[in-house]
């Protein structure tokens, strides 16, 4: 099979859909001819035109608002949203407005728009173009959030948001435009709220997102030396959440680390950490690990970046313990 | 006012009704609110009827409002029914949305109100993203935004009205200045004027008098012909006056304004009794008949509030309803 970039993959899934509905139009900060600052976006203005591919002044609040205005009155905008850091300017129009009006309106108003944006550190970009923000809106009914672990999810993931009659939050890994995986030329979706199930294991589940995925994997690699098997879970959306492929793993393996790289505190790693407790307890044989992101704002300096992410020799090592028992007392 | 046209007969008429119907439906929800038979508070639109009422009747039905906390008016006067909207204030299930809104977020889509915002200037993108979708999809729908005086202190309207301008989308940005943002009076908020705001943007901006139905509804109708022509955005400041304190139980309201001033705009400045003067002077109604519409709205707001009293609540299995939209399978 082919292989393409992410990069690759979020155009392409852009670029079919436009061609296939032409309610749908794309918003945002140099998405036009400059193809946004990552050039996912190249070539589309030349192939729909600026009245499709719009570019704004630097006004991250008022494209949000306009976009849910839009969705609301017959448009399906896909907002593109630079860094995932610029969330904290476009709240009130995501998650007061967006996420509530078709609630609000008794189920009369819909506002089916996506917004793209990204996650991830260690691209030395410091504290305002690092983060990894998917909790924060997770926690708010009424929007859902998928998380793309590689170009495969992120074409079929993105296609499925796009015809989602919601607001959907997709998160891309900013370090990952680069790589490249398997995607069949053929048209595909990756339906919401089902986990995958990346490698069989029976002695530990890994249940990982987005850039923690290869981590996980990476993670599975090692622990293989050592005569362990890890069974990797990927939940590709985390609203919904495939609750149920989880369970049924932990229940199988008795032991889970849950890998992701937003901040450990109130983060996902808690929510799934909590779920497994809250329905596998009696098939658990240790605590349930969390392996966020440091609570600290990321630091610039390459030396102190790199230890704030989860890393596969940092998975493995509370693997081992777990297998080995270890930690069955852990504080 | 200006002089009738005779052949207008009918709309003058609609719009006194209008405006008579809005004041009915806010005196009733008030007298909800004094005798403890409604959840919450709710914000009173009486005084301000002329502005919705000369705005809407510019409008189409498949024209589009965004409306505010204090939205009542903008609803009635975009189309809206009176059961409907006392069953959402009450919480019923009948209400507009099923009683899952409220006061601050009815919103009556078959009439195009998207609805209404409890975040003050929290619909100005909506509004423009609505004329943006409009102008890209080949409709000819304008948007009007309504919005206080207060929500020109939000830099959201700065953002949209940009991208308004630099893209002509048909909206009408309204602007209520009823002088007083929540509990404080404008001139402790508003440095320079509303209109130079808009202006900044090329956008090109009039001040109309408010309690005039009239020149509201003129001013309007050139300003909708002209969006549809493709010359929006426009901005509109509408100087105008809420009768009642901020929210309904803000009744002790001296400290930021005096009785002599509300009795002032109540008794001189009163949109309806002053349109039912021109109405009676320039021959098209008499007392008689206009206060037989007064009688009959308030004979309706009436029944209405007693159906909605009586109405069912939404059963308990609806409130995880509704969170996300339906897909095609």
């Amino acid at each position: 099979m082919r292989e393409i970039t992410l990069s690759k993959a979020v155009n392409e899934a852009i670029a079919e859909e436009m061609r296939r509905d032409d309610t749908i139009f794309l918003i945002g900060e140099d998405v036009a001819e400059a193809g946004t600052p990552f050039k996912i976006l190249s070539g589309l203005v030349e192939e729909f035109g600026p009245e499709r591919i719009i570019d704004t002044p630097i006004a991250e609040p008022g494209f949000m608002g306009i976009a849910v205005g839009a969705a609301m009155t017959g448009s399906r905008p896909i907002v593109d949203l630079m860094f995932g850091d610029f969330l904290f300017l476009v709240m009130d129009q995501l998650c007061n407005q967006a996420a509530k009006t078709h609630y609000m309106s008794g189920g009369k108003l819909n506002v089916p728009l996506v917004l793209r944006t990204n996650l991830g550190a260690t691209r030395r970009s410091a504290a305002q173009h690092s983060q990894s923000l998917h909790a924060l809106v997770a926690h708010i009914p009424g929007l859902k959030v998928a998380l793309p672990s590689s170009a495969y999810e992120a074409k079929g993931l993105l296609k499925t948001a796009i015809r989602d009659n919601n607001p959907v939050v997709i998160f891309e890994d900013k370090l990952m435009y680069q790589d490249k995986a398997e995607v069949p030329e053929e048209e595909f979706l990756i339906p919401f709220g089902v986990a995958n199930i990346k490698r069989i294991g029976k002695d530990v589940t890994l249940i990982a997102t987005s850039s923690m995925v290869q981590v996980a994997e990476k993670a599975a690699d090692l622990l293989a030396l050592d005569g362990i098997s890890a069974e990797v879970i990927d939940p590709r959306t985390i609203v919904p959440l495939d609750e149920e492929t989880i369970l049924t793993s932990v229940r199988k393996t008795s032991r889970a680390i849950v890998i992701d790289e937003g901040h450990q505190s109130y983060g996902v790693t808690a929510e799934i950490a909590s779920r497994i407790n809250e329905k596998a307890f009696y098939h658990l044989d240790a605590p349930v690990i969390r392996m966020g992101a440091m609570d600290v704002p990321v630091p610039f300096s390459p030396a102190l970046e790199d230890i704030t992410v989860p890393v596969p020799e940092s998975v493995a090592d509370n693997a081992r313990m777990l297998v080995r028992g270890e930690l069955i007392h852990a504080a | 006012m200006a002089p009738a046209k005779k052949t207008n007969s009918g709309d003058y008429l609609r719009m006194f009704r209008q405006m008579a119907r809005i004041r009915a439906f806010e005196d009733n929800a008030n007298q909800l609110y004094l005798s403890a038979k409604m959840p919450g508070l709710t914000h009173m639109y009486s005084g301000q009827e002329a502005v919705a009422v000369g705005i809407c009747e510019a409008l189409e039905d498949t024209d589009k409002i965004t409306s505010t906390h204090r939205g009542h008016g903008h609803c009635v006067a975009k189309g809206a029914e009176f059961k409907q909207m006392f069953c959402e204030l009450l919480g019923k299930e009948e209400g507009y949305c099923r009683g899952k809104g409220g006061s601050m977020h009815i919103a009556d889509q078959a009439h195009g109100n998207l609805g209404a915002n409890a975040i003050v200037g929290g619909s100005m993108g909506i509004a423009t993203g609505a004329a943006l979708s409009a102008k890209r999809l080949g409709k000819s729908d304008v948007t009007v935004c309504f919005f206080g005086d207060g929500a020109t202190a939000q830099g959201l309207m700065y953002e949209v009205m940009n991208m308004a301008a630099l893209w002509k989308l048909p909206v009408i940005y309204a602007c209520e200045n009823n002088l007083y943002g929540e509990y404080t009076k404008v001139e402790e908020t508003l440095a320079g004027s509303l209109t130079a705001r808009a202006e900044a943007f090329g956008i090109p901006s009039h001040v109309v008098d408010g309690q005039d139905v009239l020149a509201v509804n003129t001013l309007t109708q050139k300003l909708v012909a002209r969006c549809r022509a493709g010359e929006g955005p426009f901005f509109i400041e509408l100087k105008t006056y809420r009768y009642h304190g901020h929210h309904v139980g803000d009744i002790n309201r001296e400290y930021y304004r005096s009785k002599e001033e509300e009795k002032h705009w109540k008794t001189q400045r009163d949109p309806i009794i002053n349109f039912g003067k021109w109405l009676t002077s320039e021959g098209i109604a008499n007392d008689e008949e206009l206060d037989e519409i007064r009688d009959e709205v308030k004979a309706d707001a009436e029944a209405a509030v007693t159906y909605a009293l009586d109405a069912k609540y939404p059963g308990q299995n609806e409130v995880d309803m509704h969170v996300y939209a339906p897909n095609a399978a």
